[in-house]
């Protein structure tokens, strides 16, 4: 069936299996020359893709256990953050590291060594993880940990389902006393007010900016600048008293298949960035933890905005000594075309992680989203040199259309990569779309 | 309406609860407050469902083991039931392939007992447990097959037939002892015994939904539903034309 990322681009024809329990995925694995695992499918790209097999594990949801004293939970990797934060919010526990989607699956978190907005503090889901079950190519199924099979554990986080299918993993969650955030909004001129409030904020357990990056000149990098705590149960209003975990509404409102082509072009686009910007309220709010975390999930399949060709993220991180520069030239850019997107995310990350693909590193990370276009492509491509340029790199879970040496300069530890998988996968059994296009 | 369950401590009983269907009815359950008696053959592939459905709802769950196909195994079976469930739900079934059942009658014997004798003789055996004890409800998955036989799987569609007209009769029975018998009649439900079928969307349910359903329709006391509802729409001409025509029908 055709297949894609989130982003609908590439639309790849792939022969899907969809086993139901662990002992029909291991008879996959066997049955497969060339296999990739697929999660919840929110990677943009073409990283869980694979023609001749494609691995669904969401309907490996099973919770195996759970520590209320400690939050360590076990679980199957298809399970989603969204049952998780169903089961456990209620119970006074919330995931340590959410990307900026719910609807993602725990073996998928792991693939991408996901980030949220407290990576200045608390590192990727990676940091949280105490072990997993890794079904290798040789049909075996080894324990990981920092004890065991240290190098694969290493290699896995980030690793884009390419050392192995993740079985079960036990992390930790975090404990909090309501299901609300304590949120401060500030609004920012220019650039160096935005660096300045994202730097101010780095004590805030949460902190991410909005770009406005259709704005240019002396404007160039104004946003809004969001900052966020739990609320503790002192913070509660008058009218949730004794209720610090209210059912909240559940399921969002999906968009109609293929809507007629949007036209996304600098003046809607300008209009919805404005709409954002003059929107936002500055000062503290009470919000709901999905307003907070997860505003994209209350429109299911936002994506087909786009259209039928589809669309790409750009998504960079930029080391600390030459971000200002670098992200000026990126912004004048895309200010130039237009044709960005109203979603720009500036966040300051905070210290690399232990898998030699991860993706974040102490610096400034950008993303925002292209309609999937000639045009835009070779826009892209001018950003990716200004990226290459500064000694930055691309995030894999966003990427469709990167290239080897991209991949080469952005990773310096791509060798240690290749040798775990030397040693686990020599015949690389496991291999994406993704994986041959950056020859990996 | 959580109330119902909860308050009730005996458990819900599924009887084929390996299936599709019946993990989902797990779930829809559980997630109510009920506790749950988990049948299957081989029981301990359930472990990692019972671990889960534990930790996500925290209801007690274990399962037992039958083998529908062996008289001992029932028997066992019916004797280690020391409560009483406050639901029974026999989900379990056989498709079997009708060409090899036509000529094959262990597979033809294997499709009747699946389908029929066996639940009948376990429903029944329940069924006379909750009327001393004077509360329960029984409900039985059989199939729109069972509606009209047909060419293409009258084997299984008669033992359906026979499974139905066993819960119609039982619910007139049960009546009078406050039991409530639901016959629940799916159309396609897209599981194992469907995989590799090329099912159309429109008339196809997913475990899940059929799954709601029933609770609905138990909360509802309702005594036969179709899932999706509209297969009882298809279903009603289908029962309704005159033998010679239907006969001539190809499917
Ligand atoms: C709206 C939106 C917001 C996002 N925000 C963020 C963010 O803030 N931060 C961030 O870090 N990311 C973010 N992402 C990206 C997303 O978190 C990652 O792409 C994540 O990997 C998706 O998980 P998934 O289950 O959908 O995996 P998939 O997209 O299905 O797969 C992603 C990769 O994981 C591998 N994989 C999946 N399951 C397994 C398994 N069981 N074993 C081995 N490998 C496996 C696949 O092979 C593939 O390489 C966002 C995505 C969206 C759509
Ligand atoms: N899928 C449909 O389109 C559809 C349509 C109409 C009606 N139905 C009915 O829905 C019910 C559930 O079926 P399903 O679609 O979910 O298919 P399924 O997964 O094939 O379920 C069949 C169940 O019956 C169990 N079973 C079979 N023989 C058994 C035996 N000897 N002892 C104990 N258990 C036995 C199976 O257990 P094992 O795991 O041990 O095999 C399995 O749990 C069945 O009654 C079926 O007839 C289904």
């Amino acid at each position: 069936m055709m297949l894609s990322g989130w982003g609908n681009y590439p639309r790849v024809d792939c022969t899907v299996t969809r086993p139901r329990d662990v002992a029909e995925l291991m008879g996959a694995i066997g049955r497969n020359p060339t296999l990739i695992a697929r999660g919840a499918g929110r990677s943009y790209g073409d990283a869980a893709l694979n023609r001749a097999a494609t691995l669904v594990t969401t309907r490996l949801n099973r919770i195996a256990a759970f520590d209320p004293a400690s939050g360590v939970v076990s679980c199957e990797a298809g399970t989603t953050l969204d049952e998780l934060i169903e089961v456990f919010l209620p119970r006074g526990w919330f995931p340590w590291v959410t990307p900026g989607t719910r609807f993602v699956t725990v073996g998928g978190a792991i693939a991408s060594d996901v980030h949220g907005k407290n990576h200045h503090l608390d590192g990727t889901f990676g940091r949280h993880l105490l072990s997993i079950d890794l079904a290798l190519a040789d049909g075996s199924v080894v324990r990981c940990s920092d004890n065991e099979n240290p190098d694969l554990f290493a290699a896995t986080q980030g690793g884009m389902g390419l050392t192995g299918v993740i079985l079960r993993a036990t992390f930790r969650l975090r404990p909090v006393e309501t299901d609300l955030v304590v949120q401060h909004t500030t609004r920012t001129r220019d650039l160096a007010q935005t660096f300045s409030a994202l730097e101010d904020a780095s004590d805030a357990t949460y902190s991410v900016a909005w770009i406005d990056c259709l704005a240019r000149g002396a404007n160039l990098g104004r946003g809004v600048v969001y900052r966020g705590e739990h609320a503790a149960l002192g913070d509660l209003p008058p009218a949730r008293e004794g209720r610090a975990y209210e059912d909240a509404p559940r399921r969002s409102r999906t968009l109609p298949l293929s809507p007629p082509s949007f036209a996304l072009n600098r003046y809607s686009m300008g209009a919805l960035n404005a709409a954002y910007y003059g929107r936002a309220k500055a000062g503290r709010n009470l919000v709901s933890y999905q307003t907070f975390f997860y505003p994209l999930d209350a429109l299911l399949h936002w994506n087909r905005i786009y259209g039928r060709q589809g669309f790409v993220q750009h998504q960079c991180v930029l080391p600390l000594v030459s971000c200002d520069e670098a992200l000026r030239e990126l912004l004048t850019m895309i200010a130039a075309r237009g044709t960005g997107s109203f979603l720009a995310v500036l966040k300051l990350c905070g210290e690399a992680a232990r898998g030699p693909l991860s993706f974040p590193m102490r610096g400034y990370t950008l993303a925002l989203d292209f309609q999937a276009n000639a045009g835009n492509f070779s826009l892209l491509t001018e950003l990716d040199e200004v990226v290459a340029a500064h000694g930055g790199r691309f995030y894999l879970a966003k990427d469709a259309r990167g290239g080897a040496r991209l991949l080469r300069d952005g990773y310096p530890r791509l060798e240690e990569f290749s040798r775990t998988r030397d040693r686990y996968d020599p015949r690389r059994r496991f291999r994406s779309v993704q994986s041959e296009r950056l020859g990996l | 309406m959580s109330g119902v369950m909860a308050a009730d401590m005996s458990p819900v009983l599924i009887v084929g609860a390996t299936s599709d269907i019946g993990l989902a009815l797990a779930h829809e359950y559980a997630k109510r407050g009920a506790a749950l008696i988990l049948a299957a053959r081989q029981p301990d592939r359930l472990q990692a469902d019972l671990l889960d459905l534990q930790t996500r709802y925290g209801v007690s769950a274990r399962s037992v083991d039958l083998d529908l196909l062996d008289p001992d195994s029932r028997t066992r079976f019916l004797d280690g039931l020391t409560v009483v469930p406050g639901t029974v739900i026999s989900v379990a079934g056989l498709l079997g392939e009708q060409e090899r059942s036509q000529g094959d009658a262990a597979l033809a014997e294997a499709v009747m007992t699946t389908n029929y004798v066996a639940p009948v003789l376990i429903l029944s055996a329940v069924a006379n447990r909750m009327q001393e004890k004077g509360a329960g409800t029984i409900i039985g998955v059989s199939s729109v097959a069972g509606d009209r036989g047909r060419a293409s799987n009258y084997l299984y569609g008669s033992a359906k037939a026979g499974f139905s007209a066993f819960l119609s009769g039982l619910r007139a029975r049960m009546r009078a002892h406050g039991i409530h018998v639901l016959t629940v009649k799916p159309g396609f439900v897209d599981t194992r015994m469907t995989s590799g079928m090329k099912l159309p969307p429109v008339l196809t349910a997913s475990p899940a939904q059929v799954a709601r359903e029933i609770v609905r329709a138990h909360l509802g006391r309702r005594s036969v539903i179709y899932t999706l509802g509209r297969w009882r729409w298809i279903m009603l001409p289908i029962r309704l034309l005159p033998e010679p025509l239907f006969m001539r029908l190809k499917f």
